[in-house]
């Protein structure tokens, strides 16, 4: 297993900082742009990736995801083009922790080892299927690790504590805590992150726990890591910024970097 | 009056709370049927999930649930539906072609039968608003009356170029009290109406059921489904065993997601005997990539919550699929289908549009009745099956539904059919 998120989390620890990790879809709006896309989030300050593997059905997306997923589809990029793109970024950034966001089908479509292998060819640390919950998730796990990739669940918001102590042993590198029931999507307001959800991951033994969901602003990044979440995740409100910028390429990239360091200042623990 | 309002709202809300203990103590329902099944959705709708499988565990072993259901598939719905020997269609074959009429159901189809029972489920958790989704709208408005009679908020998805192709349809469930939400994304078909109402259930569960309308989804959905479509093959084994003093040599019927096709398998598939064939739509033709044919053509793969057969590309992304029947376009199929397809206890064919189109018109001619495209194609199979016999043979098709809703449809193709042939002239 690469180590790359625990040096992060251990890192972030010594700062004071939690972690602020945008999501985009590979490939959106189109490949070249997309690699432009993914380096300005690095560059701004991001701590993590994460990133999704464009899909034909994106069930667990609201609109705004949905739309980058139709964007990349339409532009004919294939999963290939995506590892090629990773690899690429890795090359640059050998440190930085890079997580996929992945729909069943895209795994399965040719033998889920095959799937793993070739994301960690790619220099891909973590993979979390959409639509794989802990009950079907034992035969992804042990391919995953099979090949050094850590796989990551996803804790919701009103899950009993069984599922949460599961969702803590079975999830490495860290667990994907939402915010709120529902898909993704930006939200104005973010629902308090119960600290005591965090707290039985934490008495689990669970690794740091990212909540995702709505996060949109400083604030709601802020409340994430004041409640003891190892920092944030951030998916619509930065495809929102790609899907509003889709005609002046420089602007997006310009509003990316601003966005980002924005929500990264949100991370330092006062 | 609705006599029904009070009946099933007992072990409303505390049984949601007891989900854990629930599924600790009770056997449970297999998720899978051999390699096919689950439950691939996102974790957040598993208590869903559970809370559905107890409530129809519940359900079905209660005397009073099942004396309500029946009830209402009797005085409501008119079962049970006959069984008519096809007169005409069979002249000077040895075979004999039985069709089990669920044309003559209430709503047109057999789809009222699962959506009455559901819909029973849906009160009895407690929850007070459905969802569904549909593509040419038969099971929206299925729902929509199921609604309307028990008393529920409604909300049916339905991709925006299907709404708007079948505005009819659009304005039936809104007489019913429907609310129908067109659907932008993708390409806004019936495969983005279920993503859109999954969507939908990922945050409204705790007052919602999502009235899934095929045998397909993650489980409990298909186990359910057919189960309130058993009564579909139960009541036809009764009916020619009474008409002819034996079984049928094989059982046909259409195969989309495959609800009706499976409430008619249910009863016969433990009789070695009895031949099951599935009818899938070929459309322009399995070779042309334009057909719905997801067991003769596709792969295993996973979509909409279960592991089954599915029309993809080599990435895995999932494909459109094509047929002049808006109820057999799908490209996914239920999971017992494909582990019946897999271990090859039943068989999968397929019947393109223009030989479905052709059966359609021989049994308005012969036989008066006008079968909806969807039954057409188990029809031109079941047709083409008794042109070649050459032994008594008793063929049992699930007439699933009555053809009323293609008639301007098919109307259309035949003056664009014409136009083009004196366009050749």
């Amino acid at each position: 297993m690469s180590q790359r998120y625990a040096s992060m989390f251990t890192a972030l620890q010594q700062k004071n900082q939690g972690a602020f990790v945008p999501f985009v879809t590979l490939g959106d709006p189109d490949l070249a742009q997309s690699e432009a896309i993914i380096r300005t989030l690095i560059d701004a300050g991001a701590d993590a990736l994460e990133l999704g593997l464009p899909f034909s059905d994106p069930v667990a997306d609201g609109p705004v995801i949905q739309a980058a997923n139709i964007r990349a589809l339409k532009h004919h990029v294939r999963i290939q083009d995506c590892f090629d793109l990773i690899a690429r970024v890795r090359a640059d950034f050998p440190e930085i922790p890079i997580g996929l966001l992945v729909y069943c089908n895209l795994v399965v479509a040719n033998g889920s080892d095959s799937f793993y292998q070739r994301a960690a060819a790619a220099g891909v640390d973590s993979v979390l299927v959409a639509d794989v919950p802990l009950r079907e998730g034992k035969r992804f796990m042990s391919d995953a690790k099979a090949h050094g990739i850590a796989p990551i669940f996803i804790a919701p918001p009103d899950a009993s504590e069984a599922t949460l102590k599961q969702v803590a042993e079975y999830s490495e590198g860290y667990i994907y805590l939402l915010s709120r029931a529902g898909v993704t999507g930006a939200n104005d307001t973010v629902n308090a992150p119960a600290e005591a959800l965090i707290q039985t991951l934490k008495d689990a033994g669970g690794a740091p726990a990212l909540l995702g969901f709505g996060i949109a602003r400083p604030e709601h990044v802020q409340a994430a890591v004041r409640a003891g979440a190892g920092g944030a995740i951030s998916g619509s409100a930065i495809v929102s910024i790609i899907a509003n910028n889709l005609d002046a390429p420089d602007t997006m990239l310009k509003e990316l970097h601003t966005f980002v360091q924005g929500m990264k200042a949100a991370t330092i623990r006062d | 009056m609705q006599p029904n309002h009070t009946k099933s709202e007992r072990n409303t809300s505390k049984e949601t709370m007891n989900e854990a203990e629930h599924t600790a103590t009770r056997e449970r329902l297999s998720p899978y049927f051999g390699d096919f099944g689950g439950q691939f959705v996102p974790e957040i709708l598993l208590p869903a999930l559970d809370q559905l499988e107890n409530a129809f565990l519940d359900a079905q072993a209660d005397p009073e649930f099942q004396a309500e259901f029946k009830h209402l598939l009797d005085t409501y719905l008119g079962r049970p539906t006959p069984l008519s020997l096809c007169q005409n269609l069979t002249q000077g074959s040895p075979a004999k072609i039985y069709m089990k009429r669920e044309d003559l159901l209430h709503g047109g189809a057999h789809k009222t039968n699962q959506v009455l029972g559901q819909a029973l489920l849906a009160k009895r958790m407690g929850k007070t608003r459905i969802i569904a989704e549909t593509g040419a709208g038969q099971h929206g408005t299925a729902t929509a009356l199921a609604c309307a009679l028990l008393g529920l908020e409604c909300i049916i998805y339905m991709g925006r170029k299907d709404a708007e192709r079948q505005q009819p349809n659009v304005f039936r469930m809104e007489l019913m009290g429907a609310k129908v939400v067109p659907v932008d994304a993708g390409s806004g078909t019936l495969k983005d109406a279920v993503n859109e109402a999954m969507r939908d259930w990922t945050a409204s569960y705790p007052t919602t059921h999502y009235l899934l309308g095929t045998a397909a989804g993650p489980h409990p959905f298909p186990t359910i489904v057919r189960e309130f479509h058993r009564m579909i093959g139960a009541e036809a084994k009764a009916q020619i065993l009474a008409a002819e003093g034996r079984l049928p040599d094989e059982v046909i019927a259409c195969v989309g997601g495959g609800s009706n096709a499976i409430g008619m398998f249910a009863e016969f598939i433990d009789e070695p005997g009895v031949r099951l064939t599935g009818v899938e739509p070929a459309g322009r033709g399995v070779e042309s990539g334009h057909h719905g044919a997801t067991l003769s053509a596709g792969k295993p793969g996973v979509l909409h919550g279960c592991r089954s057969f599915l029309m993809q590309d080599p990435d895995g992304q999932v494909e459109e699929s094509y047929s002049v029947s808006a109820g057999l376009d799908y490209p996914g199929v239920g999971p017992q289908h494909a582990h019946l397809h897999a271990i090859g206890r039943a068989q999968y064919t397929s019947v393109t549009d223009e030989q479905a189109l052709e059966a359609f018109q021989l049994i308005s001619r012969h036989e008066g009745i006008i079968p909806a495209l969807e039954s057409a194609h188990a029809m031109a199979y079941a047709i083409e099956r008794a042109k070649h016999a050459t032994k008594p043979e008793i063929l049992l098709v699930n007439l699933s539904g009555r053809g009323d809703k293609d008639i301007d449809h098919v109307r259309r193709i035949f003056a664009a059919q014409a136009a083009a042939n004196g366009g050749a002239k």
